[in-house]
């Protein structure tokens, strides 16, 4: 070939993709992972940062792992690039994307592209090669959902890993079943927010805030577009008919597009709406806009100054909400307690590093609008949405896309309000992708907190009384801050009965981006405190710390702090029972390993947590339907979105087990507001317990329904064959043609609809009441290891007993653990999110596959009737835990007790050098 | 649409940077991440075509590793132990796609102060060739990087290769980088050294501390401290806060000054005690 290789402008590159020549005329610096996403349309390849830092964008150049997202396509030029879609092999799935199918390795999917292809890699070198040659490999894709030990068993089983066959009708729960959408995953098909977006789309970028605070006046935004081509429109505040979004119906605090003021780095001001050319070549320092920085409120201490200037004029001590437990009397108890303990935490934003950036696109039909977007929530992004529309509900319809990761961070509006403004007034559809820096400077983040904790038990090591003051950092507008401050009272005194509790959670605004909803709403910053309490009590009484938890722990007919009589299924103590043996087996090794080593200690420690399940003391319901047609199609109408969680998996082995016929049978229509019932948010670990049991009625009611139609006995076996259905009881087999009958709605001429919402009572003005009707518990060991003179921790083992009710899938729940325990410790060791610090993924770090301790699941399953066969939620429960149980092992390793989060390595060296000089 | 060139010798990549501003692109991996949601809009000379650039050899005096060789080429490389603080560098770099695509050379022309091959090559004696329309010249690769992102480099020049020189007497050398994870973290601080030894005794001594200063620094005082000690598992134990003296590190979100000056003390005593075990 001789190409001219020096010369300018436009020039065609020529490489084989997948086996297939293929060609690219234009700026021969475009990034690969450009080219073949919108030049090729191969969006298997993943976009999450950008910036080398994700490995979403990996593929094999001549059979090397390289990031896509830094490769100048003229680098590809006459080599053979291989991205996700190569790997199935004339549509066959690879040994090892079975393994990834088998082992459950892939959970929301998004980095699942980049691993597979790093995992080719090294599998085409080294067919078998150890667990430490795997991380090796994989170590520059980063994944947030998994905690990566599926990910690294699938590798090592990628030689060999058959598909386990379907679980038969009836025995769908409890079936290690694999995802029923997984397959999609894996080969690159599934559409993310940023992979359907259509062909003529406009594109819309957001300008931003680049000062905590100030006041701003607008240029002529008209005469800025007309000057430049491409550039359609500039829409500020005065575009948005209703320019106040918010989580709470009463609360709708937050301006799509700000009007005047800025009140966060990060915060929109104008969004620039024109060709994805136009908009890419937007050059910041040419907007219309001027800013005068004003001095911001940063952190709570300055927020809840007297006389602090006030974040939002009409919230006075800038104070959001506060709210309260109270039972018994705490203040007058601790006179009567053998042993006091008392102590305040501290932990920063943390941001929830969802490998897919926010994304999605909207489009005009009529006097409809559609949105397709990555949300947790399409039904309160409708509502919302209409509301910033100020249409009606029925004129909005949201279309979830797959969604690459959420945690909580897409419950709250993103793209949604933007594109949907804009494509509703210039008729046309409009995309919006945010990049990484963007999503992280205007998403929410945990709340920072700054908890005061006291506590008390009597000479036998029985709490007496419990204390606190929960405060947070809620950022400058509400969103999910109200949920925080009233869920953290409720869980503050931990898993234990205490008679005396006295607690506070308060919620303060700051000149930061708004705090929102993160695995855990709050709970997991209390549990660092309460467990805190929980090892300096047992050590001041002497006794072992897992004992004193286990002789305080809930059990069914105790009462929590809120007065609430748990009547059934409050496992802790099975919990801490399974942990004992590993407990004991990690104290005497940290002994062991102790007297030899020279600065490196070892420590076990152990954390409690409890956590409610769905809304707090809020009605909270869900709709499901499932269908069957004339045909005989099979199809579960299913509100709640799959985040990666498996629900899509979970709700099919309910509804297959419930109905009596096979998984296989049954096709997922997800989160379509238009075609499903509102099944409320993937959010506060309600889905699997509200939405499974919804789906179990559903599924009993279509049953009901076949019977009668069939005649057949109630525990007759349905089976499906075309439009056939089928049943045999005691009196033999049944049979009814499902084509006789017409379509009643939509293709289906038979529907069951099941709802479930949780009973809960309000809470009084003490916090009195049932806020919950169900709780999930657990209890955690973590084995660290301490290098004292670095300050660095590195944790071997953690061994996870969680009561889960039932576990409907244990491969989900495992992979929920695992997920969970890798952001408990991100939490404990490294994740600190410093607003205009740390706004990408190499200055904010979350943990690598490097990082991941041994990890070992114990399910207990404490059964809890309203739940579909038993069972509770995991979603959270799995982080909760973790912090405390690291943060305890290092206290048992070193003696230090380190009251702040993250523990970077500074941090405890300087704690570890203030002991030594004491 | 900006220019890009690609050119496959040397003398044609000197031609096009003699006659105007180009952006010299390597392996990419610190040019795109600079870029992030900003148009790509650099007039580039693309040196990764250019075969004469790329690979390790000898050359008598001293090794010769051209520009573009990978962090991956340099570790699949059989070098003698010389090498094998390098090599632990490499192995350091972020991950296997970014030691695939990273340059020797663009770590070094991008003058991060975390740089980790800058420690690593210091304590190397490295030399770095330097290339224009007029013809190469070498110098010391500590006077070649001026401080945090600063290199003596113009604009119409490119660094051809990195020189080694062949020690003396026989020399092994060792790396250690801290961060606060494991695979794709900026060290907090990482410390290299090279030991040359007579009869169990070390008669040269090269070490050098990154991330604590603008760019990495060598320490002298400790070096010279070394020389005539007799290697043994507590080598490590010459080294003293003293020697760090010089060293002027930052606060930042990964670590405090004072935080940089303890551990990197403490990565020199192990780097050392590890050579000093291994002689
Ligand atoms: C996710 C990630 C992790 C990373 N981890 C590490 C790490 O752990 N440690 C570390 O030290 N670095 C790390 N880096 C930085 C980077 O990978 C290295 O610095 C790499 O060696 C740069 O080489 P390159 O060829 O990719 O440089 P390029 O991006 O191609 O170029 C870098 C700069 O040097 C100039 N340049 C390159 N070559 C020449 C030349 N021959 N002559 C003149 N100018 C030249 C370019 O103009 C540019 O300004 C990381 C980067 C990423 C994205
Ligand atoms: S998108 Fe390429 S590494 Fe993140
Ligand atoms: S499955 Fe890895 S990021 Fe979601």
């Amino acid at each position: 070939m001789n190409r001219p290789r020096t010369q300018s402008g436009a020039q065609t590159i020529c490489f084989v993709v997948n086996g297939q020549a293929r060609e690219f005329s234009g700026n021969p610096a475009k990034r690969l992972a450009d080219v073949l996403r919108d030049d090729l349309g191969l969006t298997g390849t993943k976009i999450g940062c950008n910036a080398g830092d994700c490995g979403a964008c990996t593929v094999l150049i001549d059979g090397r792992q390289v990031c896509s997202c830094l490769t100048a396509v003229a680098q590809a030029d006459g080599r053979e690039v291989t991205t996700v879609e190569g790997l199935a092999a004339g549509g066959r799935l690879s040994g090892l994307q079975r393994a990834f199918q088998k082992h459950g390795a892939a959970q929301c999917g998004i980095c699942t592209p980049g691993m597979l292809v790093a995992a080719a890699d090294l599998l085409a070198r080294n067919r078998r090669p150890s667990a430490a040659e795997v991380k090796d490999a994989l170590g520059g894709v980063l994944c947030r959902c998994t905690g990566y030990q599926k990910i690294i068993e699938a590798v090592l089983d990628a030689a060999t890993a058959q598909l386990p066959p379907p679980p038969a009708a009836g025995a769908a729960i409890g079936a290690r079943a694999p995802k029923v959408d997984g397959v999609a995953k894996l080969t690159g098909e599934e559409r993310y927010g940023a992979d359907g977006i259509p062909a003529g789309a406009l594109w819309l970028r957001v300008a931003r805030s680049p000062y905590h605070h100030a006041s701003f006046e607008l240029g002529d935004l008209a005469a800025y577009a007309a000057a430049r081509p491409g550039m359609e429109r500039v829409l500020s505040a005065r575009d948005v008919p209703s320019n106040g979004f918010g989580i709470y119906p009463h609360i709708k605090d937050q301006p799509v597009l700000a009007d005047g003021v800025v009140r966060f780095r990060g915060e929109a001001v104008l969004a620039l709406v024109g060709t994805r050319a136009a908009i890419e070549a937007v050059d910041e320092a040419e907007l219309p806009i001027r800013y005068t920085p004003l001095p911001p409120v940063m952190g709570i201490a300055a927020a809840a100054a007297p006389g602090a200037p006030l974040v939002q004029a009409d919230k006075a001590g800038n104070l959001l909400l506060d709210g309260w437990v109270r039972k018994g009397d705490a203040a007058a108890a601790f006179a009567h307690c053998a042993a006091v303990a008392e102590a305040t935490f501290e932990t920063g934003f943390v941001e929830h590093a969802y490998i897919e950036p926010e994304a999605g696109w909207a489009e005009r039909l009529g006097d409809r609008l559609e949105v397709h977007v990555t949300t947790q929530t399409p039904y309160m992004d409708r509502d919302e949405m209409a509301l910033v529309m100020k249409l009606a509900r029925e004129q909005i319809r949201i279309v979830p896309t797959a969604c690459g990761g959420g945690f909580g961070g897409k419950l709250d509006l993103s793209v949604q309000p933007l594109i949907g403004v804009a494509a509703w007034l210039l008729g046309k559809p409009v995309a919006c992708i945010y990049t990484r820096p963007e999503s992280m400077a205007s998403s929410t983040k945990r709340h920072p907190s700054q908890i005061r904790i006291k506590s008390g038990c009597d000479a036998s090591g029985r709490l007496v009384a419990i204390e606190t003051v929960a405060d947070f950092d809620t950022g400058a507008y509400a969103s999910w801050g109200p949920t925080v401050a009233t869920r953290v009272p409720i869980h503050a005194s931990g898993p234990y009965c205490v008679p005396h509790v006295t607690a506070r959670g308060r919620a303060f605004f700051t000149h930061c981006h708004p705090s929102g909803a993160f695995r855990g709403f709050g709970v997991p910053q209390g549990a660092i405190a309460h467990e805190a309490m929980m090892d300096e009590l047992a050590d001041k009484l002497g006794m072992d710390r897992l004992a004193f938890r286990r002789l305080n722990a809930l059990k069914a007919g105790d009462a929590t702090a809120t007065g609430q009589v748990l009547a059934h299924s409050a496992g802790l103590p099975q919990c801490l029972d399974a942990l004992k043996p590993h407990w004991d087996k990690a104290l005497a090794a940290c002994t062991a390993y102790n007297k030899t080593s020279a600065y490196k200690r070892r420590g076990a420690g152990i954390g409690c947590m409890w956590y409610g399940i769905g809304n707090t003391a809020l009605s909270n319901p869900s709709t499901m339907r499932i269908g069957l047609s004339a045909k005989g199609e099979l199809t579960l109408y299913n509100g709640a979105v799959d985040i990666g969680q498996g629900s899509n998996t979970i709700m099919t082995q309910i509804a297959a087990d419930a109905l009596g016929l096979p998984m296989g049978e049954f096709r997922i229509v997800m989160g379509d507001t238009d075609l499903t019932a509102d099944a409320g948010k993937t959010s506060a670990s309600r889905q699997t317990f509200v939405s499974g049991k919804a789906v179990e009625l559903a599924a009993r009611d279509l049953r009901r329904k076949l019977l009668q139609l069939l005649e057949a006995a109630p525990d007759a076996l349905l089976s499906l064959e075309g439009s056939l259905i089928k049943a045999t009881d005691a009196q033999g087999e049944h049979q009814y043609d499902l084509a006789w009958l017409a379509p009643r709605q939509g293709v289906d001429v038979l529907r069951g609809e099941g709802s479930f919402d949780p009973p809960t009572s309000p809470q009084d003005a003490d916090g009195q009441g049932v806020p919950y009707a169900t709780y999930a518990f657990a209890a955690q060991l973590a084995l660290v290891e301490v290098d004292c003179e670095l300050g660095t921790v590195k944790v071997l083992e953690i061994v996870a007993a969680h009561d889960v009710g039932k576990a409907i899938n244990p491969i989900q729940v495992e992979g929920q653990i695992h997920g969970g325990t890798m952001q408990g410790l991100g939490l404990a060791l490294m994740e600190e999110y410093l607003p205009g610090r740390t706004e990408n993924l190499h200055d904010y770090l979350i943990p690598t596959i490097g990082d991941i301790p041994e990890m070992k699941c114990i399910l207990i399953e404490d059964a809890e009737p309203l739940g579909p066969s038993g069972a509770k939620g995991v979603g959270e429960p799995g982080l909760i835990p973790t912090a405390p149980a690291i943060l305890g092992a290092i206290n048992h390793a070193t003696g230090v007790r380190m009251r702040q989060v993250p523990v970077l390595p500074h941090r405890l060296r300087a704690a570890l050098k203030l002991m030594e000089t004491r | 649409m900006p220019s890009y060139l690609r050119p496959t010798s040397l003398p044609e990549a000197v031609a096009a940077l003699a006659q105007g501003s180009l952006t010299v692109l390597a392996g990419g991996t610190d040019y795109y991440p600079s870029r992030v949601g900003k148009p790509l809009t650099d007039d580039i000379l693309d040196i990764s075509a250019i075969a004469g650039l790329r690979g390790i050899r000898d050359d008598g005096a001293h090794w010769r590793i051209g520009a573009t060789t990978s962090w991956s080429e340099l570790i699949a490389a059989e070098l003698p132990p010389l090498f094998d603080g390098l090599k632990l560098a490499a192995r350091e770099i972020g991950g296997v796609q970014i030691q695939n695509a990273g340059t020797i050379a663009g770590n070094l022309c991008n003058a991060s102060p975390a740089a980790d091959g800058v420690p690593a090559l210091l304590a190397l004696d490295a030399r770095v060739e330097i290339a224009d329309i007029a013809g190469s010249a070498s110098l010391a690769l500590d006077e070649f990087i001026l401080g945090n992102r600063r290199t003596v480099l113009r604009p119409d020049q490119l660094l051809s290769a990195i020189l080694i020189p062949k020690p003396a007497h026989p020399a092994r050398s060792h790396f250690a980088k801290l961060g606060a994870r494991k695979y794709l973290v900026v060290s907090i601080v990482m410390a290299a050294a090279t030991l040359e030894l007579e009869s169990g005794r070390v008669c040269a001594a090269r070490v050098a501390l990154g991330a604590a200063s603008e760019m990495a620094q060598r320490l002298p005082l400790l070096e010279a401290a070394l020389i005539g000690r007799r290697c043994a598992a507590q080598l490590g134990e010459h080294a003293k806060a003293e020697h760090l003296a010089a060293l002027t590190p930052i606060d930042d979100v990964r670590a405090s000054r004072e935080y940089r000056l303890d551990a990197g003390l403490v990565l020199v005593r192990r780097v050392l005690n590890e050579l000093g075990a291994r002689a």
